[in-house]
């Protein structure tokens, strides 16, 4: 059996290495998933227009939580005419639309809005539409006539008007049977209606409209301050910050592995240019180059990945692998393949590189979250990529948007709790794999 | 025979913990050594050699079961004791011990002549004065000009690394002396002067000695009796006279005839096959795999048998037990 | 040429002229302080001259330091020598390089002393032997593979699937040896050179794995350069031995005739340190000539033995240039004036 094979067999005696494998492998499908449900070009742009979005509330935390503390906070209610049976009759020359759209409200709470998406066609004349609210009592409270365009949203509860006549924000005033005036409103439960009433002047005019009783909580993740669902951002952050990562890890480690072992194999001014180097960069601080780098260039992900990975070639790594391959390059079976006609590439890779792989796989693993962090901090301090939803943009949003003084917990736990779980996960398998393939650190 | 031995060694077993199982390294060795006399362990790699030495002075690795068996000196038994006590008492007071490698072991930061003092200062509570003295004198016994003593490990060649070592083994006069192994690593004449030394102090002194070694010639150098160890058991136990003349053991007569020579017509005959695993060993006779000799008696595990004046050997063919040559 | 032909090549020399042939090599190692600054030189071999037959098996014996790996290395190849030629098969070797090196390396096998350490510990035994094979351009796993199965039989490691699939550390001293002798043995070489074979063996195996060397060096006629410490274990595996001391040979015989009649002090000196098994051994002291072997940055001057030689003529050993070869019989070559 070869030792990899051993080492890997051998890792099974380890729980932790176990569970830190369960979780790479859960968000490894968290990755997989995302990228397939939402295609990267989709994801781009569905996180960053505005009307996808806008039937969602604003800043929802997810509905467990709320029902966790015991809230019954409602959730968003959208009807649409589509839904029901428009009634039409005609008058000389103009027809008259009704639709009724029922809005079933069960919850303890106010909603957060009430907005009406109406759209319509019509060669030149606009449709005149009223409305008017229905209470589960029967009580009608008009809520104004108007024309409409062609799509236009009736944002009910910004009615100034409606709001004086009620004695409360609109939102509130339309669900409670309170007096107008009290300190305290309660929701009066039932099903409410609104009703639409459309004058149409031309034979061909349409009308669709779209009720939204936007609730105070929102599925699984909760809404940010654009009412985007921030389980887009969480899923979609998964493969990019797992990417991230990985190819930051493979790219300094590789690369830094086999420059370390060409100094070393060379020797003579090779290996002299490969130690200055490395000594000037590791004196260089990797966090200022990369803001400046943001704030003069770009901050796409890919030119911080590569910025990240060219200077982490010439690291600390280079010292520690050329101390570990210095007394290889001495192995009699290196002297052998000379002897036998190696050329110095394959010395390096096929005889120098694989003795310290061993070595290398646990590093590598628990480097793969330290990237995963940097990219996350990079966000945070507003150099994210200007376009990718990621966990660390999540994180820079609320930070702005002061989450946590406005009680929106959810917003920062939640890429929190992903950052620390992918930590774990790597950090996790790292330390079994330290333990397999370094002998030093295994005790019989 | 009149007073008791120097050493005794009773069905001594030492086993380790390995990931593969238990490996008993050491399994049923008895011997015995008299004041002034040396015995040469021999056997090839593997076998059990360090094991046994590391056994006698309790310096065992970590994942070692607690030895099993006696092992008295002068009639005390001294395996039992607490480890504080046979530090005080036994190690390096009694029986001194050079290990394999040694002479590469030497602290490179700690001039020699201090290293070679420090068994003295922590066994005997010598004071610096005497230590040193004590070093210098025991640098002359081993052939090192003594100012040497202030030199570090690296000024001095491999020759005089082992004569340093060996100085230390001998600063605190123990009875008994383990070497494991001393002169493998040097080369031919170094070798021979250390072995002189060896032997002028052996004769000088009467220190005995336990040598421990692979190589049959260099055994041949000091050795009053030899110990021949195969698979971690002892298979024949004589003295040199008797081992190198007429060896009894069918193990002890193919390494005899496996033997390089300078001075021999007949080409030597390398022994077919190879020792058996010490983790799952065979059942009867370790040896009966190679021996061209064996027959049906030997699935069963042969004890020692005497053959001869302290002469005794594990094998079924012995007239000791019955068998016929 | 990079394809090594099917059967042993006969070596191309002239008639006459020996396989290998090294005149005045020296092979000199600088000593730098701080990596840079020069303060002398390792003198590990000073002016040898040696030629080897087709199929001629010759020992280098010499303790500890004085020279035998270097030499071995710089016939080799790996080192370059400081001064003198060395000629393989009529071609020099001195400014070879590239496919011309590539193709010498094919053509002479080298044995190591530590078995464990010149196999790649993460490649399999398979992996191992095929490397060669794939440098010199051999193409086609079957016909690989079939080369590394004869290769494993003709050392003796049968069945052959068995040990394939095995790595390095689940063999045991003297098989791992047998696999470096199976890739020394791969590219059909004319010479092979043995750098302390068996030294890091038990005696029981060294045996087995000397008389292996002289079964395949008689089989296929190789060249044999074997390099010992251990004057015990020449006899019977070659037919000439070279003494070395101090980087330079100090005498050279047909193995039984060195054995019996030695010339040179040194040679006596190790000669009657060793011994072979008896346990008479135990109550002599042994004949040991004093002090320490010579240093290689500060040799002595004249005949590198003077300072330990119980015969040492004063005005005459200790003076340059040291003693030449003397002849005291055919084939017999002592570098000592007491031969003169
Ligand atoms: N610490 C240890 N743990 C497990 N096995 C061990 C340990 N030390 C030695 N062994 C095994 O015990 C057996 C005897 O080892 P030991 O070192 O005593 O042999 P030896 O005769 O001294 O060999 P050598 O000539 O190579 O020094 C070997 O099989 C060895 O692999
Ligand atoms: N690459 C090198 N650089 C500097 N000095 C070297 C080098 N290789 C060998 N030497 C020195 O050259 C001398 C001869 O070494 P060499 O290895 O040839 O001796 P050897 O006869 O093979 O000894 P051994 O029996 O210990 O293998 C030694 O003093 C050694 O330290
Ligand atoms: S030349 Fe002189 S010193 Fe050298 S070996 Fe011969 S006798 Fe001794
Ligand atoms: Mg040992
Ligand atoms: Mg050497």
């Amino acid at each position: 059996m070869s030792p990899w094979l051993q080492g890997l067999t051998r890792l099974r005696q380890y729980p932790s290495a176990l569970a830190g494998l369960g979780i790479i492998v859960l968000l490894v499908a968290v990755a997989i998933y995302a990228v397939t449900a939402i295609p990267y070009s989709e994801a781009r742009d569905l996180w960053r227009s505005g009307e996808a979005w806008q039937d969602l509330p604003t800043s929802a935390p997810p509905v467990w939580a709320d029902r966790l503390l015991g809230g019954d906070a409602p959730r968003t209610i959208r009807v649409a005419t589509d839904d029901v049976v428009m009634e039409q009759e005609r008058y000389e020359g103009v027809r008259l639309q009704r639709a009724t759209l029922p809005v079933e409200f069960p919850y303890g709470g106010f909603p957060q809005e009430v907005n009406l998406f109406v759209e319509s066609q019509f060669d030149d004349r606009q449709p005149f539409v009223r409305l008017t609210w229905r209470t589960p009592d029967g009580e009608a409270i008009p809520l104004g006539a108007r024309r409409v365009g062609e799509s236009e949203r009736i944002s009910i509860s910004q009615d100034r008007q409606l709001e004086s006549r009620l004695g409360f924000a609109p939102q509130v005033g339309l669900f409670t049977d309170a007096a107008p005036g009290t300190d305290d409103p309660q929701v009066r439960q039932g099903t409410y209606e609104l009703v639409i009433e459309a004058i149409q002047f031309e034979e061909t005019a349409t009308l669709d409209a779209n009720l939204v009783v936007y609730g105070q909580v929102h599925g699984l993740f909760g809404t940010d301050h654009k009412r985007r669902d921030l389980a887009v951002a969480l899923l979609w952050g998964t493969p990019i910050a797992l990417a991230f990562g990985l190819l930051a890890a493979v790219g300094t480690t590789v690369t830094t592995l086999i420059i370390a072992a060409t100094g070393v194999w060379l020797g003579g001014w090779v290996d002299a240019a490969i130690q200055r180097l490395t000594e000037v960069n590791m004196i260089l601080p990797l966090l200022p180059i990369l803001v400046m780098v943001g704030t003069l260039y770009s901050t796409s992900i890919w030119l911080m990945l590569g910025v990240v990975v060219v200077l982490g070639i010439f690291s600390a790594g280079i010292k520690m692998y050329r101390a570990m391959l210095l007394p290889i390059r001495e192995a009699p079976y290196i002297e052998a393949a000379r002897a036998y006609g190696a050329g110095n590439a394959r010395i390096i890779l096929r005889y120098l590189v694989p003795r310290i792989l061993p070595v290398l796989i646990p590093t590598f693993v628990t480097l793969i979250p330290t990237y995963v962090f940097l990219e996350a901090s990079l966000a945070v301090l507003g150099l994210g990529d200007p376009v990718l939803p990621t966990w660390g943009k999540i994180l820079n949003d609320a930070q702005a948007q002061s989450a946590l003084y406005h009680g929106h917990y959810y917003w920062v736990l939640e890429p929190a709790a992903l950052l620390m779980l992918t930590g774990l996960g790597f950090a996790m398998l790292g330390f079994a794999l330290d333990r397999v393939f370094n002998p030093r650190l295994r005790s019989v | 025979m009149a007073d008791a031995p120097l050493m005794e060694i009773e069905d001594l077993g030492l086993s380790y913990a390995t990931e593969q199982g238990t490996l008993r390294a050491v399994d049923g060795v008895d011997l015995a050594l008299h004041r002034g006399e040396a015995l040469a362990v021999l056997g090839e790699s593997g076998c059990g050699k360090s094991s046994l030495a590391k056994t006698l002075l309790r310096t065992l690795p970590r994942n070692a079961y607690p030895p099993t068996g006696q092992l008295r000196l002068q009639g005390r038994e001294v395996l039992g004791l607490p480890e504080e006590r046979f530090r005080r008492e036994v190690r390096w007071v009694r029986i001194a011990l050079v290990m394999q490698a040694a002479m590469n072991a030497l602290n490179p930061v700690v001039r020699v002549g201090e290293q070679v003092a420090e068994p003295l200062r922590i066994h005997r509570r010598a004071s610096r004065r005497q230590a040193r003295q004590r070093a210098a004198e025991a640098f002359e016994e081993v052939g090192i000009p003594t100012d040497f003593l202030r030199r570090y490990p690296h000024e001095l060649s491999g020759g005089m690394r082992q004569r340093a070592v060996l100085a230390m083994a001998l600063v605190t006069e123990p009875d008994l002396v383990l070497l494991d192994e001393p002169t493998s690593a040097l080369d031919v004449l170094t070798q021979a002067s250390i072995m002189n030394v060896l032997k002028r102090i052996k004769h000088e002194r009467g220190v005995s000695f336990v040598f421990i070694t692979h190589d049959v010639a260099t055994a041949s150098e000091l050795a009053d009796r030899v110990a021949l160890m195969y698979a971690g058991q002892v298979v024949e136990a004589a003295s040199a006279r008797a081992f190198f003349d007429e060896p009894a053991h069918p193990y002890s007569r193919l390494l005899m005839a496996a033997v390089p020579r300078l001075h021999q017509e007949r080409p030597p005959s390398p022994i077919p096959g190879r020792p058996p695993s010490l983790l799952d060993p065979p059942a009867g006779c370790r040896f009966a795999e190679r021996c061209p000799w064996a027959f049906e008696r030997c699935g069963e595990p042969p004890p020692m048998a005497p053959c001869g004046e302290r002469h005794h050997a594990r094998c079924w063919l012995h007239p000791g037990l019955g068998g016929e040559r | 040429m990079t394809t090594p032909q099917p059967s042993t090549r006969p070596p191309q020399a002239a008639p006459g002229e020996p396989l290998l042939c090294a005149e005045g090599l020296h092979t000199h190692f600088e000593l730098r302080q701080w990596g840079f600054v020069r303060v002398g030189s390792v003198r590990a071999v000073e002016g040898v001259d040696l030629t080897l037959g087709a199929g001629e098996a010759v020992a280098v014996v010499g303790e500890s330091g004085c020279g035998k790996s270097s030499l071995a290395r710089t016939l080799l190849g790996l080192h370059r020598p400081t001064g003198g030629t060395v000629r393989f098969d009529g071609t020099p070797l001195n400014g070879l390089s590239g496919r011309a090196l590539k193709r010498y390396r094919a053509r002479v096998g080298y044995v190591q002393q530590d078995p464990y350490g010149a196999l790649p510990p993460f490649m399999d035994i398979q992996r191992i032997l095929a490397e060669p094979l794939i440098i010199h351009g051999v193409r086609g796993r079957a016909e690989r593979e079939r080369r590394i199965d004869t290769a494993l039989a003709e050392v003796g490691l049968t069945p052959a699937a068995d040990t394939r699939r095995k790595f390095p550390h689940q063999l045991s001293g003297g098989q791992q040896q047998r696999v470096v002798i199976a890739r020394a043995l791969l590219l059909r070489p004319a010479m092979i050179i043995a750098d302390e074979p068996v030294s890091m063996l038990d005696a029981s195996v060294r045996v087995e794995i000397l008389e292996l060397l002289r079964r395949v060096q008689r089989e296929h006629r190789l060249a044999l350069l074997y390099i010992t410490h251990d004057l015990s274990t020449v006899r019977h595996y070659v037919d000439r031995a070279l003494v070395m001391y101090g980087g330079r040979i100090v005498e050279q015989a047909p193995v039984t005739d060195l054995l019996a009649r030695s010339g040179h002090p040194y040679t006596e000196a190790l000669l009657s340190a060793l011994g072979d098994p008896d346990a008479d051994n135990a109550r002599r002291q042994r004949e040991v000539p004093g002090g320490e072997p010579p240093s290689l940055v500060h040799p002595p001057s004249g005949c590198r033995f003077h300072p330990r030689c119980p015969h040492a003529m004063q005005g005459k050993c200790e003076v340059e240039p040291p003693p030449p070869d003397f002849r005291p019989r055919a084939d017999h070559r002592v570098a000592c004036w007491l031969h003169e």
